[in-house]
């Protein structure tokens, strides 16, 4: 089974506190620590998994500039086969949907059964995967949390929907499926690895390989604009203790008696 | 302004809770109209729940089809490219079923797409005005979409609120016909119920819910010995379970469990949205050391400090009251 991932280097909400820089118009990011995005990571872990199980090859792509080649390199010490960055200027400025169609001219010129991508990214869009498979004609699923082969043609796969219950479907390849965290337990990278696939080459791809212009990605193709950043006025907001530890824990327990019923 | 509608989920012939939030949605792109609600599914079932409708809707259209049966959001986006006029503007809940769903319609009716929408400032021009968040809620965004093509925007459950009721009540409009045979590479087995987990975290008065801040699986124990003393249990947010530090059955949220405790006392938990929407009318606490936690935002009561040192010293503190009154 020919997989493929696409992965997203993003900034790392677990290291960093994200602010507003100083002009009020992006986050602050000097500094900032990035890392893969999560569920990418849990995607490309699964990808491994199943090519263990019934062969193949992983690949991961990104869509991006030379930082991001980073994140390609460490999936690649955790196992996968290739590194793939797409890269060029023509592409900057995209919205969901112009990521989705580099994404698919990389697809066509290959021959993957199965696409996966992380649930979603730092924007919370979950976007990318369900319109990749739409501009390819192949079925979808999202939230995934477990994946059988069934045969070479079809996959069981679950996906979260309320109240912790999954929903179990068979889905045919090829598709491309969106993976949540949970899934597995992506496997630990150690500065040995990253090393070991550090002279590995990683191609380029450009809009020119693709076939994509201005007139499709990028900027100018985007309905989708983002204007600023801000951080909304704190609703109500809480009531904050600003007391000693001591004081607080005292207030934290008369609440809980006033409030939970704490006798 | 271009037709506005609103995809309506429903279970058990019943319209889902989001139904009046996303007519709010759309009274905020357009002030002057109704939406029109669309409704798929089969049988006895889908009457009821167009019947069940909230009056907040222009028209009701109605696609009954024996595959849409259980709501399969190929099917569903098959037969909404059937019926939908072009540059229509499409609205959907951002949940389960809507993340399946909306992306792909965006592409197939050739529209744009907004994600998990929490605000609508109306309408500039061909250009919508939206409010999202980034970053797990610690940043807002302000957006502008163009609609000339029409939109699908996926609407955030429960950051928009009934409008005025209004008077009108939309009559069904039979869609089914425009439809006709539909089949999908993705084909519904079975649904895999919960597991109810040793023990009930939808049935305490207090819980003690630990986020990603609890940062160990050994330091879950300095929760399970408040909760202990509190008479309380433990719960937690997505990364504890993903991480599998505490079960499933703990989970909190729009893919756990939807908890009422008197008290929820959030501990190094961020405050995602799909986390918040799982707590339901509680008073909320919330110990976090970073301050600019969404949480905060949110919550009743907030304290900036570290939880593995704070909890500890809240247990003993609990433990020598406690066992005062009990003399």
């Amino acid at each position: 089974m020919e997989i493929l991932v696409c992965a997203k280097r993003v900034p790392d909400t677990s290291e960093n506190e994200i602010e507003l820089n100083s002009a009020g118009n992006d986050i602050e990011r000097d500094d900032l620590v990035y890392s893969i995005n999560e569920p990418d990571n849990y995607a490309v872990e699964e990808a491994l998994q199943l090519a263990a199980k019934v062969g193949g090859s992983v690949t991961v792509v990104t869509v991006g500039g030379e930082d991001d080649e980073e994140i390609l390199r460490r999936e690649m010490a955790m196992g996968a086969n290739h590194g793939i960055l797409i890269s060029d200027a023509t592409f900057s400025g995209s919205d969901g949907r112009g990521i989705a169609m580099i994404l698919k001219a990389y697809v066509q010129k290959g021959n993957y059964d199965l696409i996966l991508t992380g649930v979603q990214a730092e924007d919370g869009a979950a976007q990318v995967g369900g319109m990749l498979a739409a501009m390819l004609d192949y079925p979808f699923a999202s939230l995934v949390t477990s994946i059988e082969v069934l045969d070479a043609k079809k996959l069981k796969v679950s996906r979260e929907i309320e109240g912790g219950n999954r929903e179990v479907s068979e889905i045919d390849l090829p598709c491309v499926l969106s993976i949540q965290t949970g899934i597995n337990e992506p496997r630990y990278v150690g500065m040995r690895g990253i090393r070991a696939v550090a002279s590995v080459p990683i191609p380029t791809i450009s809009a020119t390989d693709l076939g994509l212009d201005a007139g499709v990605v990028g900027d100018a193709a985007a309905k989708v604009k983002r204007v600023d950043y801000f951080v909304p006025a704190l609703g109500k907001g809480a009531e904050m203790l600003h007391g000693s530890r001591e004081e607080n824990i005292d207030k934290v327990l008369e609440l809980l008696e006033a409030k939970g019923g704490l006798r | 302004m271009p037709r506005i509608f609103a995809y309506i989920a429903h279970k058990g012939g019943l319209a889902d809770d989001t139904a009046v939030e996303l007519a709010a949605a759309a009274r905020k792109i357009d002030s002057g109209a109704l939406p029109t609600a669309i409704l798929t599914g089969w049988g006895p079932d889908l009457d009821a729940a167009c019947s069940s409708l909230p009056a907040a809707f222009s028209e009701i259209w109605k696609i009954a089809n024996e595959t849409l049966a259980y709501p399969n959001a190929e099917l569903i986006r098959k037969a909404l490219v059937k019926v939908l006029p072009a540059n229509s503007i499409v609205l959907v809940a951002h949940e389960h079923f809507g993340i399946d769903l909306a992306p792909g319609l965006s592409v197939k009716i050739n529209s744009a797409f907004v994600s998990d929408a929490v605000d609508i400032e109306g309408v500039e021009g061909s250009a919508l005005k939206l409010v999202r968040q980034e970053y797990g809620g610690q940043v807002s965004a302000h957006v502008r979409c163009d609609i000339s093509s029409g939109a699908v925007v996926a609407i955030r459950p429960g950051a928009f609120h009934a409008a005025e009721s209004v008077p009108v009540r939309g009559a069904v409009v039979e869609k089914s016909i425009e439809v006709g045979a539909l089949s999908a590479g993705r084909r519904y087995l079975e649904t895999i119920v919960a597991e109810a987990g040793d023990v009930d975290i939808t049935k305490q008065n207090i819980l003690v819910s630990v986020g990603r801040g609890i940062q160990e699986k050994d330091n879950v124990s300095i929760a399970e010995e408040l909760a202990e003393a509190l008479g309380a249990a433990v719960s937690c947010s997505r990364p504890v379970v993903d991480a599998k530090w505490l079960p499933k059955s703990r989970q909190v949220g729009s893919s756990g469990k939807t908890v009422k405790p008197k008290v929820y006392l959030a501990c190094g938990i961020s405050g995602a949205s799909q986390h918040l929407a799982g707590i339901k009318g509680s008073f909320l606490i919330a110990v976090n050391k970073n301050p600019k936690a969404p949480i905060f935002q949110v919550a009743d009561v907030g304290i900036v400090d570290d939880i593995l040192e704070f909890l500890p010293e809240l247990t003993n503190k609990v433990r020598e009251t406690r066992t005062v009154s009990a003399k």
